[in-house]
């Protein structure tokens, strides 16, 4: 397999390199990402704090529903996008399909259920600790949830990087929505799948190690961010 | 003051990915649909720099198969439209969806296999008997499979070689649903014969002990047409664009630029605006 | 789970300067699995004083407690707080054996209660260095509070429960992990928040507490109440049988 070895000297040649093509597809999937992402958590951190707090009739299914959510295929999500956003679609008029936008309405539907089961887990954990303490205090239920949320937020990071992990390393939903355009759309995983589907392996492999990498340094610097600042607050 | 942070974030997310999207909006490009082919064989790398320098006009390549570009198309999601599936193509405009099309290019299909060469077709220029070898040997042959042009392409040489491949789908004959790059992937990972676009074999970087065993017959000719998107049909297609776009397309300039275009001192494209293919 | 009670501040009963008992139970059953654990309970509360809850494991004190906190209801029987059936949770308050602080600094903790509680965010500053003084905790106050000690723990969730000012002051076995000293200091809580005109309503096992801290003991066995005595009386001479037995290390029938 000497793709391999090529492969990671090709990954180290446009690092050292700084090749302005390779900058520019990281700043667009770091921006899609982390705006996805960010969008996924105001979403996904409330509902998950109120379907692990409330009780309603139909929050058992809606639960199962969130969970089964979890597992949607990207092309599906894409494809969706894609019919809503067309010219032809319902919101076509917005313009917005084939643009970074559309990138990032798409990841935020697929992370959204990832980061609203798993804060779900971990805020019902924790109501079980603080369940009878806020109610003896007659806490109301957006302040219990409020509570939950800014007491389990280094738990929720975890979350946030499970979401984060699967839309950096989503490509079936933004090639669809997104087009792969040359500085336009074109990001990470959408310039492997097009440099594989050329056959430059090594290349395209390249491109994976940095993505790695890339992935490796957000995770690491996220976790000891959320290590220095626990630390300060609870330990 | 905590909501007030967030709302900030949201905001600043929600500005981050419209900037291009709206910022760009206002300068002039225009959305062409466009195949796997044309793109995976650098063509437009080479091609639209010179076309954007000269127009002012970013040009933004939707590169899907040919059955999948025709459909965006056909939702309105571009303003020109350049594939090779010229019976497709005549129906879109038939239906409305197109103003005209336009001969830019052909370049012609070859069936590429291992060094090893099962079906014994190496060197051949005849594709009917080909096919027939193929079938009779059941050596492996990997088919699109994705109602590309290059599929229905090759769904015809089948047709006119009297063979009906879908019965043995699964068995010699395989169909990957794929692009044609990946296609050709899957064929050099499991010996498979392929029929593939010239321009996309000779840019291809994975060819392993692969080279051409088929090419030279007329029938295995690639013509690649262009169609400004019906204004009619879509009211906010950018037909003024897209027309400056499919006339430096055609014109002498253009011709030339795809002309000039070569991978490893092959021509892979040949411009033929002004003449009706030869076959 | 029964979430029927109905919560507010209402105190108009309190402020018109009628002194109606603080809490009233009639009749109360609570039963889990079809299991009556609370069987037929009355007891009314005077407004002041500190009255302790004593019984043997399993009798229905922690139960009895959550009943009064509004945390679970009756199946059957009606409890009144201030004469009204809606519980002011704001003026109630409750501390666990096992003290249950949030995943903050001692001071969020505080602030946390404040605001729950209502404090106008003005007045918040000031009550807020006066609970870490009453609780001893201002060189802690910037430390999380879920690395202190069980003593420091339990003093925290002692001022939070004061930071409510509760008419009412319900405590389960609040020094039942603690050594002596940290129970002596949340035994000075507890009589702060006496004097200053909080009904407090104790559980304990522990029967030197009880004479320390009681004005009167309320026993409980298999969910009745079987005596209510002065505590002087209480621990010289027993009414009940069941008290008898209890204080003398004897296992109950």
């Amino acid at each position: 397999m000497q793709d391999f070895g090529a492969a990671f000297g090709q990954a180290f040649a446009l690092i050292a390199g700084f090749d302005p093509a390779l900058m520019e597809i990281i700043s667009l999937s770091m921006r899609v990402t982390f705006s996805a992402v960010l969008i996924a958590c105001l979403i996904g951190l409330p509902l998950g704090a109120v379907l692990a707090v409330g009780r309603f009739p139909g929050r058992g299914a809606l639960v199962v529903l969130v969970s089964a959510l979890m597992g949607l295929p990207p092309v599906v999500v894409g494809l969706a996008v894609y019919l809503m956003l067309s010219a032809a679609g319902p919101l076509g008029v917005l313009q917005l399909l084939y643009t970074p936008t559309a990138m990032i309405i798409a990841q935020a539907i697929l992370v959204t259920p990832i980061i609203a089961s798993l804060t779900r887990q971990v805020v019902e954990d924790m109501h079980g600790e603080y369940d009878e303490l806020l109610r003896s205090m007659g806490t109301s239920r957006v302040s219990t949830v409020a509570t939950l949320l800014w007491d389990a937020r280094y738990s929720l990071l975890t979350a946030a990087l499970a979401g984060l992990g699967r839309a950096l390393a989503e490509v079936g939903a933004v090639m669809i929505v997104g087009g792969n355009i040359n500085h336009v759309t074109r990001v990470m995983t959408t310039a492997i799948a097009l440099e594989t589907s050329k056959g430059a392996l090594a290349l395209a492999l390249g491109l994976g190690i940095i993505l790695v990498g890339l992935s490796i340094l957000v995770n690491a610097g996220l976790m000891g961010l959320r290590k220095s600042a626990e630390r300060l607050a609870y330990a | 003051m905590k909501n007030r942070s967030l709302s900030l974030l949201l905001a600043t997310a929600l500005a981050g990915g419209l900037s291009i999207g709206t910022v760009k909006a206002e300068d002039r490009f225009i959305i062409v649909q466009s195949t796997t082919s044309t793109q995976n064989s650098g063509l437009y790398d080479a091609l639209l720099p010179e076309f954007t320098a000269k127009s002012g006009i970013e040009v933004r390549v939707v590169a899907v198969g040919t059955g999948q570009a025709i459909k965006n198309a056909q939702n309105c999601d571009g303003d020109v439209l350049l594939v090779h599936a010229k019976a497709s193509e005549e129906k879109f405009v038939a239906a409305g969806h197109g103003v005209s099309r336009a001969d830019v290019m052909y370049n012609d299909f070859v069936i590429v296999g291992p060094a090893s060469d099962p079906a014994g077709i190496s060197g051949s220029n005849n594709v009917a008997t080909a096919l027939a070898a193929i079938e009779k040997a059941g050596a492996a042959f990997a088919s699109r499979g994705d109602d590309s042009g290059t599929h229905k392409k090759e769904l015809a040489l089948w047709n006119a070689a009297g063979i009906d491949p879908s019965g043995d789908s699964g068995g010699w004959y395989r169909e990957t649903g794929s692009g044609m790059g990946a296609t050709l992937n899957v064929a050099v990972g499991m010996g498979a014969y392929v029929m593939t676009d010239r321009a996309t074999w000779i840019a291809f970087g994975n060819k392993g002990d692969y080279g051409i065993v088929v090419e030279g017959d007329d029938a295995m000719f690639n013509q690649y047409g262009i169609i400004q998107v019906s204004p009619k049909a879509c009211p906010k297609v950018k037909a003024d664009m897209g027309q400056t776009f499919i006339d430096w397309v055609l014109s002498k300039e253009g011709q030339a630029a795809i002309a000039d275009y070569k991978r490893d001192g092959q021509q892979l494209f040949f411009p033929n605006a002004d003449k009706q293919p030869s076959s | 789970m029964p979430e029927t009670i109905t919560r507010n501040s209402h105190l108009s009963v309190i402020e018109s300067g009628i002194a109606p008992p603080a809490i009233t139970l009639q009749d109360v059953v609570f039963e889990r699995q079809g299991k009556a654990l609370v069987d037929g309970l009355n007891l009314t509360l005077t407004a002041n004083g500190t009255t302790v809850l004593m019984g043997p494991n399993g009798a229905g004190k922690s139960l009895t407690l959550r009943l009064m906190a509004g945390l679970i209801a009756p199946g059957q029987g009606k409890i009144r707080w201030n004469g009204v059936e809606t519980v002011p949770s704001q003026r109630v308050a409750l501390v666990f054996q096992k003290p249950v602080l949030l995943r903050r600094s001692v001071r969020a903790n505080l602030t946390h209660a404040l605001k729950t509680y209502g404090v106008p965010r003005s007045a918040q500053p000031q009550r807020l260095e006066e609970l870490l003084k009453m609780g001893n905790l201002t060189e802690l106050a910037d430390r999380p509070a879920r690395v202190l000690s069980g003593g420091e723990q339990q003093r925290v969730a002692m001022v939070r429960a004061l930071a409510a000012r509760p008419k009412l002051l319900l405590l389960d076995e609040p020094t039942a992990s603690l050594d002596p000293q940290a129970t002596a200091a949340i035994e000075s809580l507890i009589r702060t928040a006496a004097a200053g005109g909080a009904k407090v309503l104790l559980v304990t096992h522990d029967p030197g507490q009880g004479q320390r801290l009681a004005d009167e003991i309320v026993f409980l066995n298999h969910g009745r109440v079987t005596e209510v005595t002065g505590a002087s009386q209480f621990f010289d001479a027993p009414r009940s049988r069941e008290a008898r037995t209890y204080l003398s290390g004897h296992l109950l029938f």
